[in-house]
């Protein structure tokens, strides 16, 4: 087991792929916490299977957009385990539109989720990882903050923005033994693409070189590696998982 | 306010790896005892666990100087 009394926490891991997160770290050997907004049944179904592993697992509900959620959030994990070692920033949502129909309130919500959040959350967690002198971060942006992507302009500025913001911590944060990786996913079967009408999807696979959509365990496995030893010399990337997308 | 600037000294000392002879209240943390920003941080982290409080952000960034932590601490004490 590669991961074997590490203590993680995910964020967004009551559904898609954090969830499988949360599971295949589990797998190897780790404890977590599953943090969720709004769907606790499902956080809850979450927990349960990693407890059936042997594991321990809390459920921890936090808007990752709100400081003191995420405070309390970290506090609580770290409370459960007893220290940190791995945070992986998931929790995502989408609202689409051309950039001329994009409402305002479009744009906040997603830079607050999918940015904002980021830095909520790693900025709670690097004090108990410096002390630590350890630690691990690993940030899900996506390949259309590389390659940007038409009715996205909210997903696409908050995605690049999570590279950006990796490279900046993983310089900070390198002198205390803690690296910051960044996954960017292609297009990946879950709610969030499930709700894509037909036509979107198979044009889609037409840009995709290895020619299927991604499951939620080729991110899975991804994060494992980021997260585990065998990735000890890698920090401030963005890893591409799409397929071939972009090259 | 002796036991204070011990106790402040201690963790200077060892966070920092000088000689406690170069710990004085003038002394700047990032001119005289090589410390840089991020050093700065984790002492103030420190010293929030060693005296049991809070040190908030904007108060964090004032405090340059070992007299400007022993300072702060006996206000709050
Ligand atoms: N699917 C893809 O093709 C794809 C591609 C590239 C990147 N990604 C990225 O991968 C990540 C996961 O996406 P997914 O496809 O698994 O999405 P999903 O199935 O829609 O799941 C999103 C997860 O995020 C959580 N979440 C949403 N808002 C939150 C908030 N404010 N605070 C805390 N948790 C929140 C949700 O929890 P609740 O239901 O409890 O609110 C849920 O667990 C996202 O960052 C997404 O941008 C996905």
């Amino acid at each position: 087991m590669k991961l074997h009394g590490k203590a993680v926490l995910v964020t967004g891991a009551s559904r898609g792929i954090g969830r499988e997160i949360a599971l295949e770290l589990a797998r190897e050997g780790a404890d977590i916490a599953v943090n969720y907004s709004g769907s606790e049944q499902r956080a809850i179904e979450t927990a349960e299977e990693i407890k059936r592993m042997g594991r321990q697992a809390i459920v921890v509900k936090a808007d990752v957009s709100d400081a003191s959620d995420v405070e309390k959030m970290v506090k609580d994990t770290i409370q459960a385990f007893g220290k940190l070692d791995i945070l992986v920033n998931n929790a995502g949502i989408t609202r689409d539109n051309l950039l001329m129909r994009m409402k305002e309130s479009d744009w906040d919500d997603v830079m607050n989720i999918n940015l904002k959040g980021v830095f909520l959350c790693t900025k709670a967690v690097t004090r108990q990882m410096m002390k630590q002198r350890s630690g691990r971060i690993i940030n899900i942006s996506s390949i259309v903050g590389v390659m940007g992507n038409a009715g996205q302009a909210n997903y696409v500025a908050a995605k690049a923005g999570v590279i950006g913001l990796t490279k900046t911590a993983a310089k900070e944060l390198a002198s205390r033994g803690i690296t910051v990786n960044a996954i960017a996913p292609g297009f990946i079967t879950t709610d969030m693409t499930d709700k894509l009408p037909d036509e979107v999807k198979e044009g889609m696979l037409k840009t995709i070189p290895l020619a299927r959509l991604g499951e939620p365990s080729d991110i899975a496995k991804t994060v494992l590696f980021l997260a585990s030893e065998d990735s000890r010399y890698i920090t401030g990337q963005t890893l591409h998982v799409d397929g071939g997308m972009v090259m | 306010m002796a036991d204070v600037l011990e106790r402040v000294t201690k963790i200077i000392v060892d966070r920092l790896g000088v000689e406690e002879s170069q710990v004085n209240l003038e002394a700047s943390f990032k001119d005289d005892l090589g410390a840089d920003s991020l050093d700065v941080v984790e002492l103030v982290m420190e010293l929030e666990d060693e005296f049991s409080m809070e040190i908030s952000d904007d108060d964090a960034e004032k405090i340059g100087t070992v007299g400007d932590a022993v300072n702060y601490i006996n206000g709050k004490m």
